[in-house]
Formats: C-alpha cells, sequence, structure tokens
C-alpha cells in the first residue's frame, strides 16, 4: 500500500496575527503543522501498521522551516518525506494543491490523505483540489479508512454522531477529520534523531494554479457586539460570575 | 454566464439542514440585485422538495443519489454548472460542502471563497480566516464564484416557501462510481441529551489533560449543570462524542453557556451562538470568542473555577 499524505505549513492561530497590505504578516508569524495533518499521518501510519505498505509525506515548504515538521512526521512512522520548496509564504491552496498533485502523479499512490481543511483555507481545502488535478474521487471528513485488496471501508462524520460508510475503489483522495486513535507522541530523542540522519527529498515546484480570488482586506473581524469584559483577578472575577448567574436565578 | 445563483442543498432522512434555508434567503437578495434567480438545487431521491422561497427548485432524482455520495454527488453538480454557468454556486461549508466546493473549483477553474460569512451584491465575500481571529476580504477575478458559507450567517426564514420542483433525471452516468455508499451508524444512545440541558459548562483544550476534566465535573454539578465540550477535548478521548457542540457535534441553546479554555472557531460557535447567556473565560485576550460571548474573563480557568467551586 503506497500511502502520500500531503501536510500543510500554516500561520499559528495560537499567536497574534498581524497584517500587513492585505495579507498576514508572513514575516511575523510563526508556521506549524496543520492541526488535522496529525491526524492523517496518524491514519496512514494505522493502515501501513494493518496491511504494510510505505507512507510518504510530503509538504510545501513555504518559509524554508518544514524540515522540523517532516522529522516529526518520521518520528511517527513515515518511511519518506520530500518537500516541495517554493518560499513562498503566501501561496494559496490552489497551487499548493497543484504542487503537491504534480509531485504525487509520479509516486504511484493507492491513497493520498490531507486534513480535512486548515484554518488559512480562504481559497478551499487542498486535499478536495488534489483529487480534482489527479482526477481521482476524494471524500473528507473520515474518522476511520480500512483497507482491504482494491478498495478502502471509509467512515464519514456527519453531525451529532451520524457516520456513513463507504467503500472505495483505490486510488482516491481523503481529507482526514480524525484518525481513529488520537495521534501518537513521537519522543523528542527520535525526533532528533530523524534530523540527524534523514534525507528530506527536495521537489521543484511544477504547475500553475491559481485560487482567482483578489484579496481585498484582511483584518480583525469586526466585532457586531463584544462580550461585556469582567476584570479583576481570578477570585474577583469568579465572584461577579457567580453573583450575575445567582441574579439571574442560574445559581 | 447568467446572473443565476445555485444554492447546492442539503439534506439527511429528507429533511434540509437550516444552511439551505439560509443560502436561499440570501441568494434571492443577490439574484434579484443582479436580475437572475435563486436556483435551489437538491441532488437527492424522491424528497419533498417543494420547501424552499427559491425562484426556481431543480431535483436531480436518482435511487444512485439517495444518500449522500461525495462522488456521485459531486459529478452532478459539475454537470449542471457546467450546463447552467449560474453568477455564483452556494455551498454550505458543512461536512458536505466541503466535500465538493473546493472540488468544484479546482474542476472548472472557478474561484471559491470559503469560510464565507457574508457576500456583497458586488461578489466581495467576507472569510472567517484563522479560526476566526482574522476576516478575509476577497472577491473572484473572473465573472463566476463559488461560495461555501459558514452555517447561520443568514436567516432561515427568508429561505423557507413552496417553490414547486421540477424533477430531472441525472446528466451524469452514476453506473461506474468508484465510491459506494454502504450503511450509516447512529450515535449510541445512554448518554445525557445536551442539547435538553438548561446549563451547560463547556470545556475547551485550555483544560490541558483528563486529569482536569474532575475540576469542570465538580464545578458543573455545583451549577446543576452538565459537562459539554468543544470537538478537541472529545477527539483526545476525554469526554464522549455525544457531549460535543459545534459543527460536527450537537446545536445548543442552553439559558447558561459558560465556556472555560474554549477559543471560539467558527465551527464551534455554529452549535452554541443562540444560547441565552454566554460566559467565555479564557487566557487570550484576542479569542475570537469574546466577539460572540456576552460576558467574558481574560483569565485562568483553573483559577476561576476553584474559586467559583468554593463561592457555590
Ligand atoms: C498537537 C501537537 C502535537 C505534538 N506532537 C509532538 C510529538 O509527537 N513529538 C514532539 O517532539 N513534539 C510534539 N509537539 C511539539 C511541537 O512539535 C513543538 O512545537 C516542537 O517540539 C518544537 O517546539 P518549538 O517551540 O521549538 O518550535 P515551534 O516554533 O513551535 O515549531 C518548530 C517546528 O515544529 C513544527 N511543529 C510545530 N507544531 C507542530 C505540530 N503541532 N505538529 C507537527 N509539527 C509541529 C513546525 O513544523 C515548526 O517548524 C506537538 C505539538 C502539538 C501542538
Ligand atoms: C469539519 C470540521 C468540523 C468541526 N466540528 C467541530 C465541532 O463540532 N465542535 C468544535 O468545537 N470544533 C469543531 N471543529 C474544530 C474547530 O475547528 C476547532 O479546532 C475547535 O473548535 C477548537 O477547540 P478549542 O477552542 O477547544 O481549542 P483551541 O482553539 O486550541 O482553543 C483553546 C483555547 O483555550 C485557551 N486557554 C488555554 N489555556 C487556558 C487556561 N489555562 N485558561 C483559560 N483559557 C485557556 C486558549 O487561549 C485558546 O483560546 C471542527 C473542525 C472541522 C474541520
Amino acid at each position: 500500500m503506497n500511502i502520500v499524505v500531503a501536510i500543510k505549513h500554516i500561520p499559528s492561530i495560537a499567536d497574534d496575527l498581524p497584517v500587513k497590505g492585505n495579507n498576514v504578516d508572513f514575516d511575523s508569524v510563526d508556521f506549524v503543522l496543520n492541526e488535522w495533518d496529525e491526524h492523517s499521518i496518524e491514519q496512514a501510519v494505522l493502515i501501513k501498521e494493518a496491511v504494510g505498505g510505505t507512507v510518504t509525506v510530503i509538504g510545501v515548504d513555504l518559509i524554508g522551516e518544514l524540515d522540523n515538521a517532516l522529522h516529526l512526521a518520521l518520528a511517527k512512522g513515515a518511511d519518506k518525506v520530500a518537500k516541495i520548496t517554493a518560499d513562498d509564504p503566501a501561496a494559496d491552496s490552489h497551487t499548493q494543491a497543484k504542487w503537491l498533485a504534480e509531485a504525487v502523479k509520479g509516486m504511484g499512490a493507492d491513497m493520498v490523505f490531507a486534513g480535512v481543511q486548515a484554518s488559512n483555507d480562504i481559497d478551499g481545502q487542498i486535499g478536495a483540489m488534489i483529487a480534482a488535478y489527479l482526477d481521482m474521487p476524494y471524500i473528507g471528513g473520515t474518522s476511520a479508512i480500512e483497507v482491504s485488496g482494491s478498495a478502502a471501508t471509509v467512515s464519514k462524520e456527519f453531525p451529532g454522531g451520524v457516520g456513513m460508510k463507504y467503500s472505495i475503489t483505490l486510488p482516491f483522495v481523503a481529507g482526514v477529520q480524525s484518525a481513529p486513535k488520537p495521534p501518537r507522541y513521537a519522543p523528542v530523542s527520535k525526533v532528533r534523531q530523524m534530523a540527524q540522519t534523514a534525507t528530506v527529498e527536495k521537489i521543484a515546484p511544477t504547475g500553475e494554479a491559481s485560487s482567482g480570488l483578489a484579496f481585498k482586506k484582511m483584518a480583525p473581524p469586526v466585532a457586531t457586539g463584544h462580550a461585556e469584559m469582567i476584570e479583576g483577578s481570578s477570585k474577583e472575577v469568579a465572584a461577579k460570575i457567580v453573583e450575575l448567574l445567582k441574579s439571574k436565578g442560574l445559581a | 454566464m447568467s446572473n443565476d445563483v445555485f444554492v447546492i442543498t442539503e439534506h439527511m432522512d429528507g429533511k434540509f439542514s437550516d444552511v439551505s434555508f439560509e443560502l436561499v434567503g440570501k441568494a434571492k437578495e443577490l439574484a434579484k440585485a443582479w436580475g437572475g434567480q435563486a436556483v435551489a438545487v437538491v441532488v437527492g431521491s424522491g424528497i419533498a422538495s417543494n420547501v424552499f422561497a427559491s425562484d426556481s427548485t431543480i431535483h436531480i432524482d436518482d435511487a444512485a443519489l439517495s444518500h449522500f455520495n461525495p462522488e456521485a454527488y459531486g459529478k452532478v453538480v459539475e454537470a449542471l454548472v457546467k450546463e447552467r454557468s449560474p453568477r455564483l454556486v452556494m455551498f454550505g461549508w458543512t461536512v458536505t460542502g466541503m466535500d465538493m466546493a473546493a472540488w468544484l473549483s479546482a474542476r472548472l477553474g472557478v474561484a471559491c471563497a470559503a469560510y464565507v460569512k457574508n457576500i456583497g451584491a458586488d461578489l466581495t465575500m467576507s472569510c472567517a480566516a484563522y479560526g476566526g481571529k482574522l476576516t478575509a476580504e476577497v472577491a473572484p477575478e473572473g465573472g463566476m464564484a463559488i461560495a461555501a458559507c459558514l452555517a447561520g450567517s443568514f436567516p432561515v426564514e427568508a429561505g423557507q416557501g413552496s417553490t414547486a420542483a421540477v424533477t430531472m433525471a441525472s446528466p451524469v452516468d452514476l453506473n461506474s462510481l468508484k465510491m459506494k455508499f454502504v450503511e450509516a451508524t447512529k450515535p449510541a444512545g445512554g448518554d445525557v441529551d445536551i442539547t435538553s440541558q438548561t446549563k451547560l459548562v463547556s470545556i475547551g483544550r485550555g483544560i490541558g489533560g483528563k486529569e482536569n476534566m474532575e475540576l469542570a465535573e465538580e464545578l458543573a454539578q455545583k451549577l446543576g449543570a452538565v459537562v459539554s465540550a468543544s470537538r478537541p477535548v472529545v477527539d483526545a478521548g476525554w469526554l464522549p462524542r455525544t457531549r460535543q457542540v459545534g459543527k460536527s457535534g450537537l446545536k445548543v441553546k442552553p439559558k447558561l453557556y459558560l465556556m472555560l479554555g474554549i477559543s471560539g472557531a467558527p465551527e464551534h460557535l455554529e452549535g452554541m451562538q443562540s444560547a441565552e447567556l454566554i460566559i467565555a473565560v479564557n487566557t487570550d485576550k484576542k479569542a475570537p470568542i469574546f466577539n460572540v460571548a456576552h460576558y467574558g474573563a481574560t483569565a485562568d480557568l483553573f483559577e476561576v473555577a476553584e474559586a467559583m467551586v468554593e463561592l457555590l
């Protein structure tokens, strides 16, 4: 089983997100791995453990710092890693999807996984677009993927705990919402060891695509309302909340 | 290209989701401004589709479409959009819309905006990017666009009506699909129903670990509330799936929604923004939840929760 996992390096939303012009000021933000990529890596490694095969993790190196994430992926069980060397922090989802699709073409993938979404997917998610560019079917929001022979049984999540199962003939692309198990933790020592020994394949970006969107403005949301802030020490805050709840008959 | 607006509606067990009506309402407004029609598109089998206030409704009916199938639905929508060439195609940014919007964009080379909260008559779209921390205003460079809209962005009522649907056969062959629906699974019962609670103490990733859930339970008990959570808490296995609030969880409308360590991502807001009293405690003063909560405090959840337990 040949599984390719496409990951996305994105500005960390835990931090302040300064804006420059009509976009994020990419020079002053930390880039982190998209949260759902952890799940797609885990899902791929689980399949490999069940039926054998190779897991290749590939991403677009937007700011020259992707190696960390790739080493982490190796420590978590990936077999090979590759980066598309772009140095273009503003590359949109369409562009990244095109580059990834072109790179994946030669890899003979039975399945391509991506995270179900990323917080900067303003022009849509890369998984669905990789599928379109590779002319493979796409299914997103997956919570379990099991392979048997030339087909996979894929569980897709719907609201309220409803799930739907599909049988899909390989190859296909999945947008992983969650792996059937929480992503494993790789010890720092193992990540370090990978950093010293692993080779990261470098691939030049090929192909062109555009989101077709013009960015007119980027700014913190214009709040239609803002919470009335309760000030003071934590103890004072607690007292004020309790008081508020009592006044409304809620405590 | 026409001046029409297509809404790709969604349904489960024969019932349309609120977002479909929300989009139809908005589509009517835009189509009217452009001199086109708001067209509700129903892909499915044997569904009562005359429920929209659209200018017209198209029901593509085929037994192979009786359950959502991303491949089949995508191909049907693609064929229809190619043939009719509407100015705007609207999807919900939902578990079904997300399987089609960006895919269709790449297939057709038409611009797509996701996380859309609003659309202007000039097709400028406001998107809740970066977990809701920033709003991006984007506009398509070409004439046509696809908008994947967040649930809850427009009023439901404006889309409700009784326009008769025109039933059509599938425009594409559905016999050689690679993807086949197998079965649906329902959630396991037995747990409390968070949708019927009057008070919820809702916990986010800020709680840090399973060992801290006890504090949340203790606070909830003192308040006569039940503990609910954001998705990461459930994904980590600290609470069962039945307690999850949001897009892929449950929609709740309690009298009190006390949030500890939840950032307020669009997917969470979808499930709770109509709660009567929302109080949020978060260490990040820029957390998007403060734009939605009625009361907020920039404080440590552990300190506040412990102090509340003592006071109650
Ligand atoms: C959900 C989650 C899971 C993690 N799992 C592991 C793990 O299994 N083993 C481990 O040693 N550390 C893990 N970390 C820690 C994370 O990788 C640290 O950020 C990293 O060890 C370096 O920290 P830093 O502050 O020096 O650099 P940072 O500036 O935080 O990041 C340095 C590099 O680490 C990578 N990185 C950051 N966050 C993540 C992430 N969530 N997933 C993957 N790559 C990331 C990025 O590619 C970045 O280039 C995890 C963090 C998170 C949030
Ligand atoms: C298709 C899809 C469906 C989804 N469905 C849902 C859904 O149904 N429900 C849902 O919730 N999410 C859903 N999500 C996930 C959603 O995108 C967010 O990732 C999630 O809501 C974030 O949860 P959080 O706020 O708990 O975590 P985070 O965003 O990580 O926020 C944690 C917050 O805790 C604060 N914090 C940290 N420590 C403390 C402390 N000591 N005291 C106080 N505050 C602290 C931080 O400042 C931060 O704001 C979905 C995502 C996708 C892609």
